[in-house]
């Protein structure tokens, strides 16, 4: 086998002598997810966007924290209540050689919310609210809306921008990197599905140059293979790092680790809809009234469960404890509320007051292969509710069966768990978009509660909601969502937040990743310390 | 011949089609892959949008109807994920698992049937009887855990081979191969050996019971009191004996690679057939999931065809018929 | 049997003792006396029925109820082999991820996977023997029919099929051997049939035909029971088959669920832990499982020598 290895370490100095720089320049990556498709109208899914993030850019960027950075649009402002203007930069051309200009972001636009063949469209980005947009010159776009827009360089900083060239052309062309243009800091080589992926650097980029010359994209679904994969030197740099290796990865002197927090948080949904809800019993099996539907369960149950002792047991003290939607450091938070703290004796007079004094029966339904540690969280959390009397089961399955039966229809056709454990990243970075899908009321018609598995429903959370979502000035919006999270967290309890992840990114010793809250891996944040 | 092959074939159009039927209508029980497919944030208008594109509006039956008037024009449907012809995806998957496959077989032949001969004829001695018990850990060996173990033990402890993927592929006969590249090989050998374990236990344990069987028939024991030397004996006579088992088991035991590549794939994330239908069983690509199934019944009914007619070959007593009424 | 004669005198004894005893023992007498020739195999005899034991009394003789969830904490989760409880009680073998102690876990593991094994491997039998002796007692066009989806099913490994099946049923003790079953009972009809072919074309079956016994008495008192032998090795080996299949499966994720942690659930479920140290919680599980698996396939090895006719000299 030593001989194996020497004739294949000859091999790559042999090409190495011939092309020693790019050799050295090389970015080797072992990804735990694989996109669907590099079109990056296609999908709009993490793994995807990660990808498209590489190879295109957007008017508007989210840096690391996802604080928005001038993309392809230098400056934006709100002309009027309801026009906002994004000016262009210039000089930018597209991997194909052409100019970028504001057709390229009309069309972009259009393609995002129109693809004939997507799976998860970018409409609710380029034409939520009601978007028009107009072309005033070759480097000037207004867009339009009814009502005040305050969310606009937010909503656009998540749209692609492709070339206008890409007409008629769908994602087979994309794959293929027949029209893989974009104006992103890499260039699109190939992608054999499931084996390797392949971008160089665009050398015309107008940003900041990025370090590596090659990137060589891996993808290795499990984790202990991915990390093998590190530790034996076949990849520089993975992302996902099971929680449990972290310490002792910490003390492994050819490893570096970077680690941030995201912004997705785990929490519990609570039926708070059906009477009687079907997982939820008296300690004799028989039907009892929906005990979800009373806050004083409900936090009773948020006071029972030990977010310390899940932090530090299940998730090797690689998460933070949550108190509300979105962790500190975020646009819209509130500064009232805090982690509920452990309390088994609260909980258990709460439960008596309620008139549960002998608890009751339920089970908590969650998925074992989404968020990090997840089956391990809902035995902990069960072990955590029996204690104070509510006997609870764990059930956890496979993600592809468990969202379809947790999957909230409405009222009428509501899901079929009672109590559930979820997580929500919140792609915009501010606490709108898990408001209005998790906690709102359910309606169709505007889009609200598509998520609230719970049918959580409280009109004075509505009402301020809807005022934030048309507030333009930043810090009345902030101080506005600040309220409607207290309403439905704080004083309603209307999900009950745990904790928020906190990811991990290991990378050969001289290598440095700049952690970001939105999960994603880029070859561009990967750097020599 | 013939007409036992176009006999054969009709049958496997009609094992194919109820299989199709069958996994068809079963995965369309389960899960639901439009949850699977869409963001978080999509709203009710976009979910039924997408609900629509993949005909999922339509009922079963009606689906179903789509499906087999594809089927006839050659379109088994398009990933649900990918947005591509499903059979294109697969056939793209199907020379690195054919490669692992019959890497593997190579193996179990080229160790097997020396040590499992070896066994036969010294049946008493001690290197067989470890001979033999290792065979019976390699029958009891759970493949996840030993791949699992080689990983750990050559790849991150050793650092001799790497730990996962496929190598580099060069084209050969128009096929992308990876055996033929020393980074292919050196990716390729811990796979192999992994998924070949099972089938190199069973052959040594083939040519261990063939051989102590022929070993005591009269013609070897005729050749033998002949003055034939034992080298002669064992690699004319006994070996062309104990080869047709071998063959047929072997021939059958292919298509047994090929499906149990999916725990071998899954583990050294090497993208094959397996790892893809695992991949599509977790994001519920149904016609991925449905398109495999058919193209692996297919490959089975040839692998099957062919075993039979190299057995006549080899056993001129065994005439190509079904079961005699 | 060699060294035995090797000592002389008393062995000469007791060759003639075995002669006396030859000429009156019983079949099963016989058997027996052929078994516990290999002392491998009465060795793994033992250990199986020691494994059976725990199995069926795993409530009574684990130290700890792993599931009691009043009970179990996740303030003494992943405490190394031999490590102490908070009350006090010591883990030999470590306790898992949830805080559970692993010698409960593997014998109660030990319990499901042998449940999964067993049951799966019965039923599984029970339907094949009914399939393989209507084809073999009544041939003609019923026997090609029923040895065409025999040979069909066959030509499809086992893991394909419960891999299929369970991507339609879901998860679940019940629905596991369902799969098995499906995947399996071709294998008992092949053996039945073709034992059960040797023996219908002998005097005695043609003797009760002519006494126009039924059809069912003749099938199960005397064509059975002559089948017997080779049923028996067929349904050990697969057993063993059913155990690590279960296994694997579990280790794909389209096994069994959480809720019941058969061994290779408890392996898969360890997996995480492995390149971070923490061997003991797939690494045990993963030796019960092997040990079950070899004896039991070692046992299995020593009835085909014993019942196999053709190997007796």
């Amino acid at each position: 086998m030593h001989f194996c290895k020497s004739l294949a370490a000859a091999s790559v100095a042999a090409v190495s002598l011939m092309a020693p720089a790019a050799f050295a320049q090389t970015l080797t990556i072992g990804l735990g997810t694989e996109p669907t498709s590099i079109d990056p109208h296609y999908h709009n899914l993490g793994p995807n966007n990660q990808i498209a993030a590489h190879i295109f850019s957007r008017l508007v960027e989210q840096d690391h924290l996802q604080r928005l950075t001038p993309g392809l649009a230098l400056s934006w402002k709100a002309i009027d209540d309801t026009t906002w203007e994004f000016k262009l930069r210039k000089g930018v051309k597209f991997h194909d050689g052409s100019d970028f200009d504001a057709d390229d972001v009309l069309f972009s636009m259009d393609r995002g919310a129109n693809h004939p063949n997507a799976k998860a469209s970018f409409k609710l980005y380029s034409h939520g609210g009601g978007k028009e947009f107009i072309k005033v010159d070759s480097h000037t776009v207004h867009v339009k809306t009814p009502k005040p827009y305050p969310l606009m360089a937010t909503d656009l900083s998540n749209v692609h921008i492709v070339s206008s060239g890409a007409k008629g052309k769908w994602e087979g062309e994309f794959n293929n990197g027949n029209q893989t243009f974009g104006t992103g800091p890499y260039k699109f080589v190939k992608w054999v599905k499931g084996e390797v992926l392949e971008f160089e650097r665009n050398e015309a980029y107008w940003g900041d140059k990025p370090h590596w010359q090659k990137v060589i994209i891996k993808p290795i679904k499990s984790s202990p293979s991915r990390l093998a994969a590190l530790l034996a030197g076949d990849v520089d740099f993975i992302d996902q790092v099971p929680t449990v290796d972290v310490a002792k990865l910490k003390k492994n002197a050819k490893i570096s680790l970077s680690q941030g927090v995201s912004n997705r948080v785990i929490y519990l949904h609570l039926d708070q809809h059906r009477d009687p809800t079907p997982f939820a019993k008296g300690q004799d099996g028989k039907d009892i009234k929906n005990p979800f539907k009373d806050v004083r369960v409900r936090r009773a149950i948020s006071k029972a469960i030990s977010r310390d002792l899940i932090i530090d047991r299940v998730m090797e003290g690689v998460a933070i404890k949550a108190g509300q939607l979105l962790p500190d450091g975020f646009f819209g938070r509130s500064d009232k509320l805090k982690p509920e703290a452990y309390d088994p004796e609260g909980a258990k007079k709460l439960l008596a007051e309620a008139g549960y004094p002998n608890g009751f029966v339920t089970t908590l339904h969650g998925p074992n292969d989404r968020y990090i540690n997840d089956a391990k969280i809902v035995e902990a959390i069960a072990q955590m509710l029996t204690r104070v009397g509510i006997k609870t089961t764990p059930d956890t399955m496979p993600k592809s069966v468990y969202f379809k039966r947790a999957k909230n229809n409405g009222p009428k056709k509501p899901p079929e768990f009672s109590f559930i454990l979820v997580g929500w990243g919140s792609g915009t970075g501010e606490p709108s978009s898990p408001l209005r899908s998790l906690l709102a009321t359910y309606n169709k018609e505007k889009g609200w509660g598509a998520a609230n598995r719970g049918l959580h429903s409280n009109p004075k959370m509505d009402e301020v909601l809807e005022k934030a979502l048309a507030s333009v000035g930043d810090d009345k919006r902030a101080a506005l969502l600040a309220q409607a999270t207290e309403i439905a967290i704080g004083e309603d309890v209307g999900i009950i937040p745990l904790h928020y992840q906190v990811n991990t990114w290991a990378a050969k010793k001289g290598l440095k990743y700049q952690a970001r809250t939105d999960e994603r891996t880029v070859a561009f944040g990967v750097k020599p310390e | 011949m013939t007409v036992f092959i176009i006999r054969r074939l009709m049958q496997s159009v009609i094992v194919v089609l109820v299989m199709s039927f069958i996994v068809f209508v079963g995965v369309n029980i389960v899960g639901d892959p439009v949850e699977m497919m869409i963001s978080d944030e999509a709203t009710q208008e976009e979910r039924e949008k997408v609900i629509k594109s993949m005909g999922l509006d339509q009922p079963w039956h009606v689906q179903y109807g789509h499906f087999v008037q594809g089927v006839a024009q050659g379109d088994l449907g398009k990933s649900f994920v990918y947005g591509e012809p499903a059979l294109k995806i697969i056939v793209q998957r199907i020379p690195a698992t054919f490669e692992l496959a019959l890497a593997a077989l190579v193996m179990a032949v080229v160790i097997g049937i020396p040590l499992g001969v070896y066994s036969g004829l010294k049946p008493d001695g001690r290197l067989s009887k470890a001979i033999m018990a290792g065979s019976i850990l390699g029958f009891s060996l759970p493949t996840f855990w030993v791949g699992l173990m080689f990983i750990m033990v050559f790849a991150v402890m050793l650092g001799w081979l790497p730990s996962t993927g496929r190598g580099d592929a060069v084209p050969f006969l128009g096929i992308d191969v990876s055996f033929l590249t020393m980074d292919g090989l050196s990716h390729l050998f811990l796979p192999a050996l992994n998924l070949a374990l099972f089938k190199i236990s069973m052959v040594i344990r083939l040519a261990r019971a063939g051989t102590r069987e022929v070993a005591l028939q009269d013609y070897i024991k005729f050749a033998r009191a002949k003055g034939l030397s034992m080298r002669r004996v064992v690699l004319v006579h006994l070996m062309k004996n104990i080869m047709i088992p071998v063959v047929t088991v072997l021939g059958l035991e292919f298509g047994g690679l090929i499906a149990f590549s999916v725990v071998t794939e899954t583990v050294f994330a090497w993208p094959g057939m397996g790892k893809l239908i695992i991949d599509s069983i977790q994001s519920l690509d149904r016609p991925v999931i449905v398109a495999y199934l058919m193209i692996t019944v297919l490959i089975f009914v040839i692998i099957n065809l062919v075993v039979d007619v190299l057995y006549s070959i080899l056993d001129p007593r065994v005439r190509l018929q079904d079961v005699k009424s | 049997m060699s060294d035995v004669a090797a000592n002389g005198g008393p062995a000469d004894q007791d060759m003639v003792q075995r002669a006396k005893d030859a000429a009156v023992e019983t079949p099963f007498q016989r058997f027996r006396r052929d078994f516990f020739e290999s002392r491998v195999a009465t060795v793994a005899l033992a250990v199986l029925g020691v494994i059976v034991i725990l199995a069926l009394f795993a409530p009574w003789l684990a130290p700890t109820d792993p599931y009691d969830l009043a009970k179990v904490s996740i303030l003494d989760a992943k405490l190394k082999p031999g490590a102490k409880s908070l009350d006090g009680m010591t883990y030999i073998l470590g306790t898992d991820g949830a805080g559970r102690d692993l010698l409960s876990a593997i014998i109660y593991g030990l319990r499901i996977s042998l449940g999964v094994g067993v049951m799966s491997g019965v039923v599984a039998l029970c339907i094949g023997t009914a399939v393989g002796l209507t084809a073999a007692y009544f041939g003609g066009r019923i026997d090609s029919f029923i040895m065409r989806i025999v040979d069909i099913q066959l030509s499809f490994p086992a893991i394909l099929i419960a891999l299929i099946l369970l991507v339609i049923l879901g998860k679940g003790v019940d629905k596991i051997i369902v799969a098995l079953v499906i995947a399996q009972w071709a294998y008992y009809a092949r053996t039945v049939r073709g034992s059960a072919l040797v023996e219908r074309n002998k005097e005695y079956i043609e003797a009760a035909q002519c006494l126009a016994l039924g059809h069912n008495r003749i099938v199960f008192r005397h064509l059975f029971p002559n089948c017997l032998p080779p049923l028996i090795v067929v349904g050990t080996i697969q057993t063993a088959h059913a155990i690590s299949l279960e296994a694997t499966l579990s280790f794909l994720g389209v096994g069994l669920p959480i809720s019941e942690p058969s061994l290779g659930l408890l392996i898969s479920n360890g997996f995480d832990f492995m390149l971070s140290g923490l061997y003991w919680i797939s690494f045990f599980p993963g030796v019960a499982l092997l040990i079950t698996i070899v004896v039991i396939n070692l046992v299995g090895d020593q009835l085909r020598d014993v019942l196999n006719p053709r190997l007796q000299k």
